[in-house]
């Protein structure tokens, strides 16, 4: 069983790096529930 | 992090529980990536937030980890982050996670 998989998951993702939906597919791709998400912006 | 996030961060925590909840980090790099990290396992070391203080402990990982990157579908990761990760320097950001995560009790 993976880390994810089961797991409420809470995104933080970056308008520079990689933003919060895409996280939030990948977590969920993994069985993961994404209860939160949210893109930052580091300025 | 965002102060309104760290608030969510502190809510939810209290609704579902640490043991439940895994945080995904997206940041561009190694030092950002770590300051946030920080945030949701021993406290806001900027000391601004509503998680200054508080040591929520929770388990985080930068998406591009090799420790969370294998859970997901390959497709889903090609197209939604493949090409971002070519410009990361994932390496520092990495190493940058497993000093925080080693800060946490028990890990």
């Amino acid at each position: 069983m993976s880390i994810l998989e089961g797991k409420k998951v809470i995104v933080i993702g970056d308008r520079d790096g990689i933003p919060g939906p895409a996280i939030a597919l990948c977590a969920e791709s993994a069985g993961a529930e994404v209860i939160f998400s949210a893109t930052e912006c580091f300025v | 992090m965002d102060l309104e996030n760290q608030k969510r961060v502190k809510e939810l925590t209290e609704e579902f529980g640490a043991g439940n909840i895994v945080v995904l980090l997206g940041a561009a790099e190694g030092e950002a990536s770590g300051i946030a990290a920080e945030t949701v396992t021993v406290g806001d070391p900027t000391f601004a937030g509503p998680l200054t203080g508080v040591s929520l402990g929770l388990p985080v990982y930068h998406v591009c980890e090799e420790e969370v990157k294998e859970a997901y579908d390959p497709d889903v990761y090609e197209e939604q982050v493949s090409m971002m990760e070519m410009v990361l320097d994932v390496d520092e950001i990495a190493e940058e996670m497993k000093a925080i995560r080693a800060l946490k009790p028990g890990s």
